[in-house]
This record gives structure tokens, C-alpha cells and sequence, in this order.
């Protein structure tokens, strides 16, 4: 079948989203950006065609007979065994990058001593594999440097104590091993690991309630659809680096103005806080751009603003909406500048303030910003459709939607869920137009 | 605010005889002004918009740009340094650039982009204050130099045109203030006979500027009339307006577009002949001069041309009608003036380039907006939007600085550009649909 890719490579993370040729979302994939945008690129199509063969092997299996009100058993156990064998793949590679860098000759005082250690580490985290994509487990994230990385860590960290090799060595190997393992081009051989998945749940057929011949043909035949990348199209800042040329390419404005009005096609304003930027848009009824404003000579009031408070107040950067949202007042925070924001944040801390009351300060303050970018563009018509990661703090939403009340009166607000995704549908619908019409 | 030469050209470039013409005008001018105290001759300063040149020759003046001084040092990579001097000496970060460079330059020994060192002044004369920013400048030098000052009030446009008044009463300050001044500066008696003379060869360098301004209306366009334009401008916006020198400079520059027409060629670029023009912009707000050259390329790159611009302007809205008159000579130059760009209002201005973007026929508005310059930026965003909604075209918002090369942040600009262009290229096809 004819597939249509966008690919949103942000700051932060890199978005792929796949179609078909009636414009329907077949996959989506998500990977963090890293150093190398050719790999991050790579491996959020891949994801997103992973993610595709999930939805045709859905549609697959609920129409097989006796599969039907045990599809999403069936489906979950196929996906966890795919990942575990993803993630084994994955975990080999990494071992053998280590071994290698232990083999280099300023290790050499620690002998055969180095390896070991390094081989135990990887038989307990194979071991363990299972059991992280074990039904209702709960993963760290969806990321192989988060997942493999905190267990990696642990283990080291104990093996360090009864051996005479130092905790930090062991975290240096981590460290350059993973950078080469994530800058690797992801293996081609889907179609393997998939069918390695089936076995796992064929091993437990019969507790899912199924058999082998009601499972293995629509599996077969899913896997069978060849989708066949007719056209890619590229957006966000590391687009100059895609590997394709310049028609393949279209400014996040437009992939965002086109993908909010997708996801509504009320949109006429959007709003969107990345990483490095914020860009308000106006569109027409089509989703066409007619006006847009993105921060200029700063990027205080952006994704990275929160990251820098995250990171002072020693938080992880999803915390800090949660924990916004217990204030009971909020501080004011004036700087618009996101160093001197962590200036004030220490000053109103040594005042006695509370930490929650001081976050709601802190997002108003983000929100202010984009509300001066947003009335720059024209101001906020009705609907008005919020995207990027951002979208996705409760705290900075709660903030949004006081201002626009207090600003603009009752407004349609849309957040979708899968918001992050925005750039990365507009992007593929691009590449739907650029073959359709 | 402006006339740079073309600096280190790459050996591809094809250089026509009118650029070598402005470049020989320019670095002549310098040397002049090397020569000044040597030659025991009198060296007024003063500013671009609204400027009296024609006037000053009656004195025997040799003049001195400020801002073409900070525009040059600017382009040759070294106002960044004058700038942070200036800072040193407790200029502001938010003070214009162009008055941080020269205050820099001056403090420096005021060695001028020719690697010589410029003259002191005998008089400035601050010919234009629709510029609040000139007159401190002004000041700054006067406590320095310790010199005359002549200062010419010229007032402010609020409406649509100038009245009557406004040009009898720069006239009246001409007579009793300005030319009195410049008189017992020089030692050289006012002759209008010999004003009439420079005017009537600013007219017809005048005339032939105007036809080449609106060669752009062609398409392609033979000329960019935003960053192509800087290095035409330069004559007729400084020292030598009023000058045979300059009037054979805009009779040649009008030859060789008028074989550009014919050859239906488009502008030339620093890297040659742009061919494929896809885009027609009008441009509002100077340019920026540390990164020339690579803004320029950001442009030429897409295919995009600028085909007006109101910088091109500040020295003289003479596509408007404008032209000095022999017959009325110190009246024509009151009404220069009064008539320059930034003495207009934001309505005018809003209208001027309303026309552009129709007459032209453009794809849309582009401004630069100034990060320095609070004057001229004030207003900028209400002009986009209004000229967006009265011709249905796209407008397009930048940020960058005049010489202070710390804010020109390439990424940025690149991708709203792009983003601009491609903006263009979406609504076209959605008027084709």
C-alpha cells in the first residue's frame, strides 16, 4: 500500500507519522532527538511504521474469527513480546559496545576483571528483560537510553561494590557505549522480530483463550502488506539535514497550521510551545497560514524554560505541572529572561515561599510570554487549538485557559493527546498532497 | 543611511561599469576627507535623511556620514568592536548601533573605514530631527569636538503631505539660522546661483533613479531594490547629490538596467545573475550590515526579490513626484526635507507601501524590524497587518539589528524566511485551486 511519512524533528524529540492515501493516521513514532538527526530520523519512521503494522494487524485479528473480545489481549501480548525482543536486540548491541571499549588499552590494569563485570551486568539485565515488559509492567520510559540506562546503573552500582572495579568506570563505558548505540542506524529486519513476538503468544495461546491457526494466518498476512514509502516529507529545525532533497521539505509553520486543522478543522489559531520555540498561527478554513509570530532574540517562554526550572529545583521536568497545580496562590514571577527566572525562583524560595506556589508563578510566567506572541499574530480566534509538548503540563494549560478567558471570552480550546504529533501530521499530509494532487 | 561599496567581491562576480563608478565615488569621497585638514579645508557631519548636500557644496564643505560610517565599519566586520567601546564609555545596550559604532569609532582615534583618519568636524549640521536619536548624537559630538552646530527643525508629517507652513518655516530657518552659520564657518559667501546649478543636476540624476527604481515593476525584476539598492542609493543619498559626478553614475546605471530589461536578465547578486525569480517582495526597515551578504543570500537563494523597499527612501521619496527645483531653490530644499521616509506618519507610510505591494505587484510585505532602533520599529507590526488586510497579502515579520553583529541570529531569520516563502507558495496555490 502507498504510505505517506512526515517527519517533525524537534530540539527534543523527533515525530514521525504515517498515512495512507485517504489521509488516515495509520502510525506514529517518537524518539529523542540526540546528536545525530539522520539516526533520530530513522528511528521515529521505523517506530511509526512499527506502529503501523500494530494497527493493520488490529484490523486484522478483529476480524478473525474467535479472536473477537480477546483482541486486546491478544494484541498487548504481541506488542510486549515484539518490544522485548527490540529491546534484546538492542541490549546485545550495547553489551558488545561495551565489551569493546573495555578491550581498549587504558583498561588494561583491570585485565579480564573489566569484562566480566560487564558480562554479568548484561546476563542480570537480560534476566530481567521479561519482567520490564512483563503484563502491567510500568517502563521508565519509552526509550532505550532511559529504560536500559536506570537498570544498567543499579546493577553496576551494587557489582561495583564487591569488585575492584570503580562505579564510574563502569558508567564512562555506559556513557560512550550508548551515544554509539543510539547513532546507529536501527536493523532493518522487522519482519523477524515480529514473528519472534507471535511466538510468544502462541507459547501462551491458550491462556489468552485463542489458538494457533485463529492467530498465525491474519498475523502472516498483515505482516505480508508491503508499504511502500511513496513520499517523505521533513519539517522542524533539523530539516536541512534530512536526507532528501528540498521539495521534501516544509517549515514547521505550515506542518503545524496544517496539522492542527486536521485534528480540528474548527483551528483557526494555533498555539505552539516546542522546546526552543513558541509559534503562534493563523489559518484560514483550509488550514492554510495566513499571519504567524515565533519568539524572536530569546527563547524564554519556551519548553526549555521549564527544563531549566526542572533541572534548579532538581525535579523532573513532568513534575512540575502536577506540582503547580497544589498551589493556592500564585507568585509573581516578572523576569522574562529564563536565567534570571531561576534567579527569582531561588529569591522567592529564601523568602519563605511555597515551592507549588512559586511553579504556578512560573507558568503563568511561560503563558504570559505566549500570549504576547499570540495577540503579535493577530490574537486568538475561535477555536483555538494548543500543541507541542507543552500541551501536555496541566498547570501551563490551567494558566492558558484563565488568560484566554480573561482576553478573549469563551473560546473553543482543543488539546489533542496525541498533540506532540502535530508538526509531523501536517508534514504528512503535505506528502499526501504532493502525490494525490 | 547608507552607500557601502561592494567589499571583497568573489572572483565570479560579474562587475558592471556603474558599480565600479559608485565605488571610485565613495572611496574618493574618503580620501577627500583624509586630505581636508591638510588641505586647510572646512568638514561638515551630518545625517542621510532630509540632508542639505547641495547646500553644504555652496560652502565648500567636504561632509562627513556618520551613519555611512557605522554602515561601512558595519560591513567590514568592525563595528562590533566600536560598538562595545561605546558601551565601555556608558552607552546603553539599547542605544542605536549606528550611534555606538561612530561613538566607538571616534573614541578609537576615529580612523574611518579607509584605514584613515576622518577629519573633525567645523560644523554638524543637523539638517533632520523627525530622528529624536540625531539630535543626542549631535550632542554627543558637539561635546566633543567642541564645534559648531547648525541645527535645521524640520517638523514631523502628521498628516498627509506637509503644509505651507511647515516648508516656509524650514525656509526661514535656512535664511536666518542655517545659512548664516555655514557662512561664517566656511568664509565662504551664500551664492543661489551656484545652489541652482547643483540642483539641476540633482534632477536629472533624480530622473533616472526614478526610472530605475521602477524597473523592478518588470518581471523579472533587472534590479533588487532592497540590498541591490544600498549600492545605488549611495550617491544620490550622500555626498554627492547635486554632483555631474552622480548624474552620469544614475545615466549609466540606467543604461546597463536598460540592457538588462532587454536581456530580460534579472538583479545581480554577489553570485552572479539571479535567475528565476519567485518571488517579488516589498521590504520596510533597513537592512542588517554585519551579516550582509548572508541575509542577502537567504533571498536570492529562494528566488526571492525584493522589487521595493522604503529604505530605499530615507534619502528621498522621489517616486512620489519629488524632485529638486532650480527655480525654487531653497524652497525645494525645505520641501526634501519634510518629504523623506521617516518623516512620514505610520498612515503614510502604511499607504506608501500599500502602493508598492500593488504597482508592483509583489507577493507580500516583509519587515526587518530593528532591534536598536525604537523610532522606526515603533508601529511596524500595525503596518504589516494593515497593508496585509488591504492587499490580501502575506506579511512576514523579522528581527535583526543595523550593525551590532551580536543580534543577527542566521538560524532564526532563515527559518522564518523560509517559512514566509513557502507561506506564499501555499496561498498561491490555494488561489489557483
Amino acid at each position: 500500500m502507498r504510505c505517506f511519512i512526515g517527519i517533525d524533528l524537534g530540539s527534543t524529540t523527533t515525530k514521525a507519522v504515517l498515512m495512507d492515501e485517504n489521509l488516515d493516521v495509520l502510525g506514529r513514532g517518537i524518539t529523542n532527538s540526540r546528536s545525530n538527526y539522520d539516526t533520530a530520523c530513522a528511528v521515529a519512521k521505523q517506530e511509526a511504521i512499527i506502529d503501523t503494522r500494530f494497527t493493520l494487524l488490529r484490523r486484522n485479528l478483529g476480524k478473525a474469527p474467535g479472536v473477537a473480545g480477546k483482541l486486546d489481549d491478544v494484541l498487548g501480548e504481541l506488542e510486549r513480546n515484539f518490544r522485548l525482543q527490540q529491546f534484546l536486540v538492542q541490549l546485545a548491541d550495547l553489551e558488545k559496545t561495551c565489551q569493546e571499549y573495555a578491550d581498549e588499552a587504558r583498561y588494561a590494569a583491570y585485565g579480564s576483571a573489566m569484562n566480566d563485570v560487564l558480562g554479568e551486568i548484561f546476563t542480570r539485565l537480560r534476566k530481567e528483560a521479561p519482567e520490564m515488559f512483563a503484563p502491567g509492567a510500568k517502563r521508565k520510559s519509552d526509550f532505550f537510553r532511559d529504560n536500559a540506562g536506570s537498570r544498567y546503573m543499579s546493577i553496576a552500582e551494587d557489582l561495583a561494590k564487591q569488585s575492584a572495579i570503580p562505579f564510574d568506570l563502569l558508567l564512562n563505558l555506559y556513557d560512550k557505549a550508548i551515544i554509539e548505540v543510539e547513532n546507529r542506524p536501527p536493523a532493518e529486519h522487522l519482519r523477524a522480530t515480529f514473528l519472534r513476538g507471535l511466538e510468544g503468544v502462541l507459547a501462551r495461546a491458550p491462556e489468552l483463550g485463542v489458538t494457533a491457526d485463529m492467530v498465525a494466518a491474519p498475523v502472516h498476512q498483515a505482516l505480508d502488506v508491503e508499504l511502500e514509502e511513496t513520499y517523505v516529507v521533513g519539517t522542524g529545525y533539523g530539516r536541512v539535514r534530512l536526507p532528501f532533497s528540498k521539495e521534501h521539505i516544509r517549515s514547521e509553520i505550515l506542518c503545524h497550521g496544517l496539522g492542527a486543522h486536521l485534528m480540528y478543522n474548527g483551528t483557526r489559531t494555533v498555539l505552539d510551545i516546542g522546546g526552543q520555540d513558541t509559534k503562534a498561527i493563523q489559518v484560514d478554513e483550509k488550514g492554510i497560514v495566513e499571519n504567524f509570530q515565533m519568539n524572536d532574540r530569546c527563547a524564554a517562554g519556551c519548553g526549555r524554560y521549564l527544563g531549566y526550572i526542572a533541572d534548579e529545583m532538581n525535579m523532573g521536568l513532568h513534575e512540575l505541572g502536577p506540582m503547580a497545580m497544589k498551589s493556592t496562590k500564585s507568585v509573581r514571577i516578572n523576569s522574562t529572561c529564563t536565567v534570571f527566572a531561576g534567579a527569582e525562583l531561588r529569591d522567592r524560595l529564601a523568602l519563605g515561599e511555597a515551592r507549588e506556589d512559586i511553579l504556578a508563578g512560573l507558568h503563568r510566567a511561560i503563558i504570559l510570554r505566549a500570549m504576547s506572541i499570540i495577540s503579535r499574530s493577530g490574537g486568538i480566534r475561535d477555536q483555538f487549538t494548543f500543541t507541542g509538548g507543552v500541551a501536555k503540563n496541566e498547570a501551563a494549560v490551567r494558566e492558558l485557559r484563565k488568560l484566554i478567558k480573561e482576553n478573549y471570552g469563551d473560546v473553543t480550546i482543543n488539546i489533542n493527546p496525541d498533540s506532540i504529533y502535530t508538526g509531523a501530521l501536517g508534514a504528512a499530509a503535505f506528502a499526501q498532497r504532493a502525490v494525490i494532487n | 543611511m547608507t552607500a557601502p561599496t561592494p567589499t571583497a567581491a568573489k572572483p565570479t562576480v560579474q562587475k558592471d561599469r556603474s558599480m565600479a563608478m559608485q565605488k571610485a565615488m565613495v572611496d574618493g569621497n574618503y580620501a577627500r576627507l583624509a586630505r581636508a585638514e591638510a588641505e586647510r579645508r572646512k568638514v561638515a557631519y551630518t545625517f542621510v535623511p532630509g540632508n542639505i548636500n547641495e547646500l553644504l557644496m555652496c560652502f565648500d564643505l567636504v561632509v562627513n556620514y556618520p551613519e555611512i560610517n557605522a554602515i561601512q565599519n558595519g560591513m567590514r566586520k568592525k563595528s562590533g568592536r566600536y560598538i562595545m567601546e561605546a558601551e565601555k564609555a556608558g552607552h546603553s545596550e539599547d542605544v542605536c548601533t549606528y550611534v555606538k559604532a561612530d561613538i566607538g569609532m571616534m573614541l578609537k582615534g576615529n580612523i574611518g573605514p579607509n584605514d584613515e583618519r576622518l577629519p573633525n568636524p567645523d560644523v554638524l549640521m543637523l539638517s533632520y530631527t523627525g530622528c529624536f536619536t540625531f539630535m543626542k548624537w549631535f550632542e554627543l559630538l558637539r561635546h566633543h569636538y567642541k564645534c559648531e552646530t547648525a541645527m535645521l527643525h524640520v517638523p514631523y508629517e502628521g498628516g498627509s503631505g506637509f503644509s505651507k507652513n511647515s516648508r516656509d518655516y524650514v525656509v526661514k530657518q535656512l535664511k536666518e539660522t542655517v545659512i548664516p552659520t555655514l557662512e561664517r564657518v566656511s568664509g565662504v559667501k551664500f551664492d543661489i546661483d551656484r545652489l541652482r546649478e547643483y540642483l539641476k543636476e540633482s534632477q536629472k540624476a533624480e530622473e533616472n533613479w526614478v526610472w530605475v527604481l521602477e524597473s523592478a515593476k518588470h518581471k523579472p525584476s533587472p534590479i533588487d531594490s532592497y540590498f541591490g539598492a544600498i549600492y545605488y542609493i549611495s550617491p544620490i543619498f550622500t555626498a554627492f547629490r547635486g554632483t555631474p559626478t552622480a548624474t552620469e553614475y544614475y545615466a549609466e546605471l540606467r543604461r546597463e538596467v536598460e540592457q538588462r530589461i532587454a536581456n530580460g536578465q534579472g538583479p545581480i547578486t554577489p553570485e552572479g545573475e539571479m535567475k528565476n525569480e519567485k518571488y517579488r517582495l516589498v521590504v520596510e526597515g533597513p537592512p542588517n550590515y554585519t551579516s550582509f551578504r548572508d541575509f542577502w543570500k537567504m533571498f536570492y537563494d529562494e528566488g526571492a526579490v525584493i522589487v521595493a523597499s522604503s529604505y530605499a527612501k530615507v534619502g528621498g521619496t522621489y517616486d512620489f513626484g519629488f524632485r529638486h527645483d532650480p527655480d525654487h531653490p531653497l524652497e525645494s530644499v525645505a520641501e526634501y526635507c519634510l518629504n523623506c521616509y521617516t518623516n512620514h506618519n505610520l498612515p503614510e507610510r502604511v499607504r506608501m507601501l500599500e502602493t508598492y505591494v500593488n504597482e508592483y505587484q509583489a507577493d507580500g510585505l516583509l519587515i526587518n524590524s530593528i532591534k536598536s532602533c525604537n523610532s522606526f520599529a515603533a508601529g511596524q507590526l500595525m503596518m504589516m497587518k494593515e497593508v496585509q488586510k488591504r492587499t490580501g497579502k502575506p506579511g512576514a515579520f523579522i528581527e535583526t539589528d543595523l550593525v551590532d553583529p551580536r543580534y543577527f541570529s542566521p538560524a532564526n531569520v532563515k527559518n522564518r524566511l523560509e517559512s514566509y516563502f513557502q507561506m506564499i507558495d501555499q496561498k498561491r496555490r490555494a488561489t489557483a485551486a
